[in-house]
């Protein structure tokens, strides 16, 4: 992950290039080619989906097509620990969405937000298939199983 | 060919492997009715997203309801396309469309015209279960300098976004979001005016509902007219001649020139003029400098730019400034006739009239909607006062009539005013494609050759085949000459001359297939490619009527150089008629 500013800079754009190489340089593969570049540098924003759609000689309206519509995607900055709260059905009837809450008024943050200091960013998400762990909270690729409310403090703690 | 048999509403069809339910009923005369669907024959373009459902249809053995235009027919069979579970979920699709819609259908711009609006009726829609607790989504509306998007009225069916990136390559409009939020737009949700658009309207021709509509400039028209310290002075394209008359139930391809020469004055209209002079004055400009560039090419110049471009297109000038910034020397710095129209307009006719620049208003009929754009950049400007001060469409002008109760069948066939309304054949075939690639030949040749044309029509430029080329011979020096329109196959001769590929000396572009018979602005033809044929059939019927088919022999003209320009070319010219281009590769952001 490497921080961005405003335009690209050659290495940025050789990360880019190179990954579009690497899928020949074809469009069909549009959606692999954005999850390499949004693992890349973290998000994908304006500049970098110019980039790509210079690349792969396509539209960049029609990557914007692709990037707003999956969730997964995302045009903003993500924090440096990325927390996910599931809000699937099993999660949520077990109790997830005080979580959630409680989550929102620690961070001072909304979902799809990002703390001023760029280490935590909070979203929901439904099902990771961990239902028997439920509710379940993400922070990185960290799994965390039957959180209660007050596990919150504790949890965040971890990385601070 | 594979042939396959079933069965529609009880009889037997017989169609070829591959054809679709919807294709198949409509051979027996069963027409499905359809939303999104779109076939345009003419381009080799469907558009079938199955997205709306309002084709559905009832197949024996099938559990659910199947899109006709995008399900195949499959041997044996069995449709209905008109049973009670079909008919209502037909209703239950188009109700569920209906309420996230807005329901001021008597004041929309598309009213009367609108696919959505039709199908309500024919399905006798009366009311909209729930709609009080529906919610709507909506949009923040984007006006241009030539289309209007109100996506509040969307549904989806992403004809516009076919014509975009199949047909133009335009690359401009795409499905973004999901769900209750989709929505076709730019990307990043920018204005039109901050996307690669290159306003050529393809997408309003075909637009279903209200979504996408024209920037209307009658108000403002009607208001020139009615300010007596105006001088208010018109002039029609080519094309709306072979148009125009549809708007008003008369046969595609009938020819209004002279009743809408009528309707103008009846308007009101101080002169009513004809941007077929332009177009002769346009052959002028650009035939001198097509045989200025041959001639340097012949002597061994090596830096001369060949082949040259055609610049009458707004929506082509915007394109290749756009998508070619490397090749802005390329194409005829010669103005599009509208704007050189306007130029001498303010500059000739005003000072002839005695009428001050800015109590000239100088408006055009045009077929378009990119001429709404090119009218209004700076460069045509004088001290912020247009050249031409603004450009209606043909729907518009048929709005207006309509409007002022002027019964249009029954006018009287009247003639252009002078000295601006004389034109040759060879300026009304601008409107189809290869026209003024035929016309700048007839009038390059004799001045080549200084030798007189016997053949007039050199049918070897003209049809319907998205590009063309031929070799024409001046009398021993061989011309090669490519033609393409619609975007899309402009943008693949363009890749091909960048490659070295061709060695054309002259190259005709027009952004609306068909040329400006098929422009944004022209009456709806809902793809039914007879229509093109017949007002591209009207152009060249208009043009071998003509007493005189040769540009430089418009009288007019003639005078026009003798008396204020000179000669083609020269510095007057030069300031008056000609212009440049500019890299807009870099869009701007909102």
């Amino acid at each position: 992950m490497c921080a961005l500013k405003e335009a690209l800079s050659p290495v940025n754009i050789k990360t880019i290039k190179d990954i579009c190489q690497s899928y020949n340089n074809n469009a069909g593969n549009l959606i692999n080619i954005l999850h390499r570049v949004q693992e890349e540098f973290g998000y994908l924003p304006i500049e970098v989906q110019e980039a790509v759609a210079r690349e792969l000689s396509i539209s960049v309206a029609k990557i914007y097509g692709v990037v707003s519509f999956y969730t997964f995607f995302t045009m903003k900055p993500k924090g440096k620990y990325p927390i996910s709260v599931c809000l699937g059905t099993a999660c949520y009837v077990r109790g997830s969405e005080p979580i959630l809450e409680e989550l929102k008024k620690t961070l001072a943050i909304n979902v799809g937000e990002t703390t001023p200091d760029g280490f935590f960013s909070l979203d929901s998400l439904r099902c990771v298939g961990a239902c028997g762990l439920a509710p379940v909270v993400i922070v990185g690729e960290k799994v965390y199983g039957r959180v209660e409310v007050h596990d919150i403090g504790k949890i965040l703690s971890e990385y601070k | 060919m594979e042939k396959i048999k079933l069965t529609i509403d009880k009889r037997t069809v017989e169609v070829e492997k591959g054809t679709t339910v919807y294709q198949a009923a409509k051979q027996i005369g069963v027409n499905i009715p359809v939303l999104c669907y779109m076939n345009l024959g003419h381009l080799g373009i469907e558009n079938r997203p199955g997205g709306c459902r309002v084709c559905v249809v009832e197949v024996e053995g099938r559990k659910n309801l199947a899109p006709s235009c995008s399900t195949l027919c499959t041997e044996g069979m069995v449709v209905k396309t008109n049973s009670p579970r079909v008919l209502n979920a037909r209703k239950t699709v188009l109700e569920l469309i209906l309420s996230d819609h807005p329901k001021d259908c008597l004041v929309c711009a598309k009213s009367g015209n609108c696919e959505l609006q039709e199908l309500a009726i024919k399905l006798g829609i009366r009311e909209i279960p729930g709609e009080k607790y529906s919610e709507m989504s909506t949009y923040r509306p984007d006006t241009s300098p030539s289309i209007i998007r109100d996506l509040d009225k969307c549904v989806m069916c992403r004809r516009c976004e076919t014509m975009c990136n199949k047909v133009q390559t335009v690359g401009a409009l795409n499905a973004i979001n999901r769900g209750f939020m989709a929505v076709v737009a730019p990307a990043f949700e920018r204005n039109l005016e901050n996307s690669p658009c290159t306003f050529c309207g393809q997408c309003v021709a075909v637009c279903p509902t209200g979504a996408l509509t024209e920037v209307n400039h009658t108000n403002q028209l009607i208001r020139a007219l009615a300010d007596p310290t105006k001088t208010v002075v018109v002039q029609t394209a080519p094309a709306v001649r072979a148009a125009l008359g549809e708007e008003f139930g008369m046969e595609p391809g009938t020819l209004v020139t002279g009743k809408m020469a009528a309707a103008l004055r009846t308007l009101g209209f101080d002169y009513v003029f004809d941007t077929d002079f332009a177009a002769d004055l346009t052959i002028m400009e650009e035939g001198t400098e097509l045989l200025n560039r041959i001639g340097k090419f012949l002597e061994g110049d090596k830096d001369v730019k060949l082949p040259i471009l055609t610049s009458c297109c707004p929506a082509w000038v915007n394109f290749f400034e756009c998508n070619y910034p490397d090749m802005l020397d390329v194409p005829s710095t010669a103005r599009s006739p509208q704007q050189m129209f306007g130029s001498v307009a303010k500059a000739y006719l005003a000072d002839k009239l005695g009428v001050k620049r800015e109590d000239m208003v100088v408006v055009s009929i045009m077929p378009c909607l990119a001429k709404k754009y090119e009218c209004q950049r700076d460069e045509f400007k004088i001290d912020g006062n247009p050249d031409v001060d603004f450009s209606i469409s043909t729907r518009e002008l048929a709005a207006l009539i309509k409007g002022a109760n002027i019964s249009f069948t029954s006018l009287p066939d009247e003639d252009f005013d002078n000295p601006l309304g004389e034109s040759t054949g060879a300026a009304v075939i601008f409107g189809a494609t290869g026209g003024v690639i035929e016309a700048a030949v007839r009038t390059a040749y004799e001045v080549f050759t200084k030798k007189k044309l016997d053949r007039v029509d050199f049918t070897e430029l003209r049809g319907l085949e998205g590009i063309r080329s031929a070799s024409i011979d001046f009398n021993g020096t061989t011309i090669n000459i490519g033609i393409a329109h619609g975007l899309g196959n402009a943008r693949k001769l363009l890749d091909g001359i960048r490659a070295g590929m061709y060695n054309f000396h002259a190259i005709e572009i027009m952004a609306c297939p068909g040329g400006c018979i098929g422009g944004g602005g022209q009456p709806y033809h809902h793809g039914n490619s007879e229509i093109i044929k017949a007002r591209h059939q009207a152009i060249y019927r208009e043009d071998a009527e003509k007493p005189i088919r040769k540009s430089h022999e418009n009288p007019y003209i003639v005078k026009l150089y003798e008396e204020f320009l000179g000669s083609p070319m020269s510095e007057k010219a030069h300031h008056l008629l000609h212009t440049h281009y500019f890299d807009k590769s870099k869009q701007k952001q909102d």
